[in-house]
C-alpha cells in the first residue's frame, strides 16, 4: 500500500480517475463507446481525440524537461507549421491531391525540426539558459506565423489534409493514431536503447555526464528537434481540424498546457527524470478538466479559475515540502519517514 | 565555451566595469534609435516622442519594475498580465458603485495580496516559481471572466481626470499622472534596491540562496516579499492601464508578462539572478516602445514585425550577456 502511495503516478492517477468520476456522475452513458458508420463515437474518444495535439507537445516537452531545460516555443511553432502548411497548400492547383499535402506536411515538419534545432543551437552550443533561448522564438515566431500567412487566416479545402486532425483510419480518429506512433516510437527510443538514460544523465549533472563521456552536445539539439517536430505534428493537426491556419490565435497557451502536463505526470521541472507515462496522464487530466466544466455546466468563463485549482492541487499533494508539513501531525510515525525519503528523491 | 578574441579584449580594454556593460549597450542602442529615427523621419527627433514612449508605457514600466525584483532572486512571475487585467476588471465594476480613492487603495492590496500568497507557495512548499505564477495567472484570468466577460467603461470623474489631464513640462512637453507615478515607483524601486538592506538580500538571494541561507539571511522573507512586491506592482500597472485605456476587459494585457520579461532581459538583468539594474529596466521599457513608435512612424510595416524585432533584439541582448559573462568566469 505505501509502495502504491509513493508511486509517482499515484497522485495525478488519483485525480484523472475523480474527474471521470464526476463526469460519469453528471453525465449519462459518459464511458459508453460505440461505432457508427466505422467510427469510433464517445465522450472518452473525444477527450484522445482533442487532447491529441496537447499529448503531441507534452511528449516532445518531457524530453526537454528530462534534460534540465524548457522550450517556451512550442506555441509559436505549432503556429508556424500550421500556417506553413496551409499556405502550401493554398498555392497548390489540385488541393486534394496527395502528393502536394504531403510535400506541404514534408517542408512544414521540415522547418518545425530545423527551428527545435535552432533552440536546442542556442542552449547546447552557445549555452544559453534555456528559458531564454526559446523565450526568443517564442516572441519572435508569433511575428514569423503571422509574417507567413501575411496576417490572414489561411483557409483551405483540402481532402486529404482534413484526414491529420478530423479524419478517420481503421475506425480510430487519425490524430489518436499520430500520437500512439509517436508515443510508442519514443518509449521505444528512450526506454529500450540507452538514449532516456543519456537524456536523464545530463538533465541529472550536464558536467559529471561530460566528464563520463556523453555528447550532450549533439543529444540536446536532437531533443529540442524532436520537442520542434512534436509541435510542429500538433500544429497540423490543430490547423487540419479546422482546415485554416490562424497565425496569431493557433496554439496559444499550448506551452503553458504542456509544461503543466508534464509537470503533474511527476516529471521533475529541474530534470534528470522523466515519465512519459506520466505526462500522457498529465495531458489527458487537462483535456478531461476542460470536457468536465462543460459537461457539468460550469459557465466556460470560470475554466480558468479550475485550471488555477486543480493545477494548485495536484502540484501541491506532489511536493514532498507540502505532504511534509500537511501530513506531518496526522500520521506522525510513517509520515516523518515517508517525508525524508521522498525528500531526498525528489529535489524540488 | 569559445568566445571571440575581439569581444575578450574590447571588455578588457573599457573604461567601465564590466557589470555596467549591458546596461550601457542598452542604452546606446536606445540612443541610436533615436537618432535614426529623427534622420529618417520627419517630427521624430522631438522630446515629446520619449515623453510619448512613457506616457503609453506607463503601466509596463510600473510591472517590469516588480518583475525586476523577481527576476532578480532568480525566480519569475508569470502572472503579471493577468493581474493587471484583473485590477482593471476589478476598477471598472466596483467604481460605480465605490469611491474612487478606495478603490486605488483596494486594487494594489489585492495584487499585493496574491503575490503574498504565491510566494509563500513558492517558499514553503518548494514548488518552481514557473508553475505557482502560471496557476496565479490562470487564476487572475478565471477571476477577469467570472466578474464579466464584456468590457467594462470607466465613467468615473477621479479616473477619467487622470486618463486627460496633462501635467505640462518646459517647452510644450507634457505627460500624464501616470508617467509621474511610473516615476515614482521607478525612483522608490531603485533606492530600496540599491541602498537598503532588503535589496542587497534580493541580490543575495539571486546570486545564490543556499550561501543566503548560510549567511543567516533571512530567505524566507525576502522571497515572499518580492513576489509581493511584484503582485503589487502589476495591480498599480493594472491601475494605470485603467486610467490609459479607462475600461476594464479580460482580455486586456494579453502576453504582458512577456513584454515585461523582455524589458528586464534587455535591461541587462540575468534571468538567473544575482545581477542587474532597474535602471536598465527603465531602458528596456523604453527601447521596447521606441520599437513601436519607430514601426508606426513607418507605416507600411505590419504590426508582426513588432514581435521580429523585439525577438532579434532579445536575441541580441542574450548572446551579449553569454559573451559578458563567459568571460566573467574564466
Amino acid at each position: 500500500m505505501s509502495a502504491l502511495l509513493r508511486h509517482r503516478l499515484f497522485w495525478p492517477g488519483v485525480v484523472l480517475a475523480g474527474l471521470l468520476l464526476l463526469n460519469v456522475l453528471m453525465t449519462r452513458n459518459f464511458l459508453a463507446i460505440e461505432i457508427k458508420d466505422g467510427h469510433l463515437y464517445g465522450s472518452l474518444v473525444d477527450i484522445a481525440r482533442f487532447g491529441a495535439p496537447l499529448i503531441l507537445v507534452a511528449l516532445g516537452m518531457t524530453l526537454v524537461i528530462a534534460t534540465g531545460g524548457i522550450d517556451l516555443s512550442v506555441g509559436s511553432v505549432v503556429a508556424i507549421a500550421g500556417a506553413l502548411a496551409c499556405l502550401r497548400i493554398g498555392d497548390l492547383n489540385d488541393q486534394n491531391s496527395v502528393g502536394g499535402v504531403l510535400a506541404a506536411v514534408g517542408i512544414s515538419l521540415g522547418l518545425a525540426v530545423l527551428l527545435g534545432g535552432w533552440n536546442g543551437f542556442l542552449v547546447a552550443g552557445a549555452g544559453i539558459q534555456p528559458i531564454i533561448a526559446t523565450l526568443i522564438l517564442m516572441v519572435a515566431g508569433r511575428g514569423l506565423a503571422q509574417l507567413i500567412s501575411d496576417g490572414q487566416i489561411i483557409t483551405i479545402n483540402s481532402g486529404p489534409y482534413k484526414l491529420i486532425g478530423g479524419g478517420y483510419w481503421l475506425t480510430l480518429p487519425f490524430g489518436i493514431i499520430v500520437v500512439l506512433v509517436v508515443l510508442a516510437l519514443t518509449a521505444f527510443l528512450t526506454r529500450r536503447l540507452a538514449l532516456g538514460l543519456l537524456i536523464e544523465a545530463v538533465g541529472g549533472n550536464a558536467e559529471a555526464s561530460r566528464l563520463s563521456g556523453i555528447r550532450a552536445r549533439g543529444l540536446l539539439v536532437t531533443v529540442y528537434a524532436f520537442c520542434g517536430l512534436c509541435a510542429g505534428i500538433a500544429g497540423l493537426m490543430i490547423s487540419s481540424n479546422v482546415s485554416s491556419a490562424d497565425g496569431n490565435n493557433a496554439g496559444l497557451w499550448i506551452e503553458l498546457d504542456a509544461i503543466l502536463a508534464v509537470v503533474i505526470g511527476g516529471t521533475s521541472l529541474a530534470g534528470g527524470r522523466f515519465s512519459l507515462g506520466g505526462t500522457v496522464l498529465g495531458a489527458l487530466i487537462i483535456q478531461t478538466l476542460t470536457t468536465t466544466i462543460y459537461s457539468i455546466g460550469v459557465p466556460p468563463e470560470t475554466t480558468l479559475l479550475f485550471k488555477a485549482l486543480v493545477v494548485t492541487v495536484v502540484c501541491l499533494l506532489q511536493s514532498p515540502a507540502f505532504r511534509a508539513k500537511v501530513f506531518h501531525r496526522r500520521r506522525r510515525p510513517s509520515a516523518s519517514s515517508t517525508a525524508s525519503e521522498g525528500k531526498v528523491k525528489v529535489p524540488a | 565555451m569559445t568566445t571571440p578574441v575581439g569581444a575578450a579584449s574590447l571588455t578588457r580594454r573599457l573604461p567601465v566595469p564590466r557589470k555596467y556593460i549591458p546596461v550601457l549597450v542598452t542604452a546606446c542602442l536606445f540612443a541610436a534609435m533615436f537618432v535614426a529615427g529623427g534622420i529618417r523621419y520627419e517630427g521624430f527627433a522631438t522630446g515629446q516622442i520619449i515623453l510619448n514612449v512613457f506616457i503609453d508605457n506607463a503601466f509596463l514600466l510600473v510591472v517590469a519594475v516588480g518583475m525586476t525584483f523577481v527576476i532578480l532572486t532568480g525566480g519569475i512571475d508569470l502572472s503579471v498580465g493577468s493581474v493587471v487585467a484583473l485590477s482593471t476588471m476589478i476598477s471598472a465594476s466596483l467604481l460605480p458603485a465605490w469611491p474612487a480613492p478606495a478603490v486605488m487603495v483596494l486594487v494594489p492590496a489585492i495584487g499585493a495580496l496574491l503575490g503574498l500568497a504565491m510566494g509563500a507557495i513558492i517558499h514553503y512548499f518548494e514548488i518552481q516559481p514557473f508553475i505557482v505564477t502560471l496557476a496565479g495567472m490562470f487564476l487572475a484570468r478565471g477571476l477577469c471572466y467570472t466578474i464579466g466577460t464584456d468590457s467594462v467603461s470607466i465613467t468615473d470623474p477621479a479616473f477619467t481626470a487622470f486618463a486627460q489631464t496633462r501635467v505640462d513640462l518646459v517647452a510644450d512637453m507634457w505627460v500624464s499622472p501616470s508617467v509621474l507615478i511610473a516615476v515614482l515607483v521607478v525612483l522608490v524601486a531603485a533606492y530600496v534596491l540599491h541602498y537598503t538592506p532588503f535589496g542587497r538580500r534580493v541580490y543575495a538571494v539571486g546570486g545564490s540562496e543556499q550561501s543566503a541561507l548560510l549567511m543567516g539571511l533571512p530567505v524566507a522573507r525576502t522571497k515572499i516579499a518580492v513576489y509581493t512586491i511584484s503582485g503589487f506592482c502589476s495591480a498599480l500597472g493594472g491601475l494605470l492601464l485603467s486610467f490609459y485605456m479607462l475600461s476594464g476587459y479580460g482580455l486586456h494585457a494579453v502576453g504582458m508578462e512577456l513584454d515585461a520579461i523582455a524589458a528586464v532581459v534587455i535591461g541587462g538583468t540575468l534571468l538567473t539572478g544575482g545581477s542587474g539594474y532597474l535602471f536598465g529596466t527603465v531602458l528596456g521599457v523604453l527601447v521596447l516602445g521606441l520599437i513601436q513608435t519607430v514601426i508606426s512612424f513607418e507605416g507600411t510595416l505590419s504590426s508582426w514585425w513588432t514581435k521580429i524585432f523585439i525577438g532579434l533584439l532579445l536575441f541580441t541582448f542574450i548572446v551579449l550577456q553569454r559573451l559578458i559573462a563567459g568571460r566573467g568566469k574564466q
